[in-house]
């Protein structure tokens, strides 16, 4: 190792503590900010030492460098537009997108390493088999996560595509994807082999997240970020990198764990999930009593709402991912701004996995120019209920199911919002149909509950009219 | 041998540094905590400057501005993202319009 090595090796050593403090600081919604660009700062370092690194030792042709500029070029221009345009609501879908493309730009670091070894001269196996495993997981990844971010969007079925015979095919294609990888170890010079094991792994990955429900897609994309993690510190290995293996591990693990929060958050478990078919299959089919049974049902309109909300002191508003859908988050925040200029306390109880994904929720709000203070989380929320006038859930349902209090049923468990605990209930919803879980909501027909059936924008603008009149009058 | 013994050291350690440093983390930020792990993983920018300056065929050119494209809309739109995401919580007052579009990281 010369000295300048040496250098390049303490500034990774730099980058990597950077990266290493910027994720503790981003646990804390106050830190978290700073954290993100602190670990941008561990980032910028990490590249140019890399950059200075190879001019300097390995110098390289040319036209590779007129290569990579240009593909960073574009890779920069559509990352950075797609980040600053992308609506909150569809932020999910794009944090999918790039993990995909971070895996496939591991599989091609390890495939470019793999082409430069010749019959003569192959690689060793140190070096084969990281190359080996990066083609694998990265090509895993780039597939499954464009397939999840289509769930997301809703261009792929949401619902697990599964066919006769699916698991029989995932198996064989598993096990020519296995077996291609251990002769490309083998025989570290045959190309062939390592395209074999990328197109299996592509096919896998497609396979293996068409089979996964969309309700779960969140975790999916947790996991396959977790994934990249591993598929980069791969890369990492085949080209002696410590920089990658560093960052790459720390997000393999911090990316586990958080897929293991996310996974209890959302009352599932990892292993089931990707397995598939958790509470799509079954559960659907015990949905009996779906229909419009609107006998116990009290139907409000807008101005009744209204004038529940101006009696009220404290209301607590429960959004779920009716809210979302319907991009409603500006109008509730407009409604709740309004009670609040006539002193009417208004806080959001905010459930773990409302939204699209855990906390995705408390940043749709945020967009909504929401103090963060007003957010109760599930405790405090709970503690916040008896003491509430008005609970105002908006597009929410299983969340706030107290069946989950019994046991034996879908939601049996399921932390929940205690909206039930209200002196009054106002439910915003489009219809009685039973949320993710298909079961029906004793909420709903709970004496002091009153629906009022619309689309949550449209109600909510409604509403804030009313309540203008009503207290201007 | 000594190559590989150092360098699984570091990887076995940044893993367990991995779990220890993520400890509990809120739901509310799952959210962001996700795209901001995501973009660390755009580190792979460095493997695709090495890669650069190893190539010499014209596969590995093309697989060079491959894992550049991608490793840049990985690192550049990761953090850029994330930023947005968080620049809504740490927020003190609303401002007056709903512009999001967010000044350009150091990256």
């Amino acid at each position: 190792m010369t000295g300048f090595q040496f250098l390049v090796g303490i500034l990774y050593l730099l980058s990597a503590s950077l990266f290493v403090v910027g994720l503790h600081m981003m646990r804390a919604p106050a830190t978290a900010r700073n954290g993100n660009r602190i670990s941008a700062v561990g980032m910028v370092i990490a590249v140019l030492a890399t950059i200075v690194l190879a001019l300097v030792v390995d110098g390289g042709e040319w036209i590779a460098w007129v290569a990579l500029t240009a593909g960073v070029l574009v890779g920069a221009a559509f990352g950075v537009y797609r980040a600053r345009t992308v609506k909150m609501t569809d932020v999910p879908q794009l944090v999918s997108v790039f993990n995909a493309v971070g895996g496939s730009a591991a599989a091609a670091i390890a495939f470019a390493a793999f082409i430069l070894a010749t019959s003569a001269d192959p690689l060793e196996l140190t070096v084969s088999i990281p190359v080996v495993l990066d083609v694998l997981i990265g090509s895993i990844t780039f597939s499954g996560s464009l397939i999840a971010a289509g769930k997301l969007q809703g261009i792929i079925p949401g619902n697990p595509v599964t066919f006769p015979g699916s698991r029989l095919l995932n198996a064989l294609v598993a096990a020519i994807a296995l077996g291609a990888s251990v002769a490309a170890v083998m025989l570290p010079h045959n190309t062939l082999l390592l395209l074999v094991v990328l197109v299996t792994a592509l096919i896998l990955g497609i396979l293996m997240v068409l089979a996964i429900g969309g309700a779960d897609a969140p975790v999916v994309v947790s996991l396959l970020n977790a994934l990249t993690g591993l598929a980069v510190a791969m890369a990492g290995f085949a080209i002696d990198n410590q920089a990658l293996i560093i960052a790459g591990a720390l997000v393999g693990a911090a990316g586990t764990i958080l897929t293991l929060q996310m996974a209890q958050a959302m009352n599932r478990s990892v292993l089931s999930i990707i397995v598939g078919g958790f509470g799509t299959g079954e559960t659907t089919a015990t949905a009996g009593p779906a229909d419009e049974d609107l006998t116990n049902v009290r139907s409000l309109t807008s101005d009744d709402v209204a004038i529940q909300l101006a009696y009220a002191q404290h209301v607590l508003i429960v959004p779920g991912y009716g809210l979302a859908a319907a991009q409603a988050q500006h109008e509730v925040a407009e409604l709740a701004a309004l009670l609040m200029a006539h002193n009417i306390d208004v806080k959001y109880a905010i459930h773990p996995v409302a939204g699209r994904m855990p906390g995705h929720m408390n940043v749709l709000l945020a967009e909504a120019n929401v103090p963060y203070e007003q957010m109760l989380q599930l405790d405090e929320a709970n503690a916040a209920f008896d003491n509430c006038d008005v609970a105002l859930v908006i597009g929410a349902n299983d969340v706030c199911n107290p069946d989950a209090r019994k046991p034996g049923n879908a939601v049996s468990g399921m932390p929940i919002l205690d909206a039930d605990h209200a002196k009054a209930v106002v439910v915003i919803k489009r219809s009685m149909r039973p949320g993710y879980a298909g079961i029906t909501n004793p909420l709903f027909t709970d004496p002091k509950t009153g629906m009022l059936f619309a689309d949550a924008k449209k109600a909510l603008k409604d509403i804030t009219v009313a309540v203008k009149e009503y207290v201007s009058a | 041998m000594e190559t590989l013994y150092s360098n699984l050291a570091i990887f076995v350690l940044a893993l367990l540094v991995g779990v220890e440093v993520i400890g509990k983390i809120p739901s509310t930020l799952h959210t962001p905590m996700m795209s901001g792990s995501n973009a660390i993983h755009g580190v792979v920018i460095a493997g695709a400057v090495v890669t650069a300056s190893l190539a010499d065929s014209p596969t590995g050119y093309i697989l060079t501005f491959i894992a550049g494209a991608f490793a840049a809309a990985n690192v550049f739109g990761g953090y850029v993202v994330t930023d947005r995401i968080l620049k809504m919580f740490t927020r003190p007052t609303p401002p007056k319009t709903v512009d999001t579009t967010t000044t350009e990281d150091a990256s």
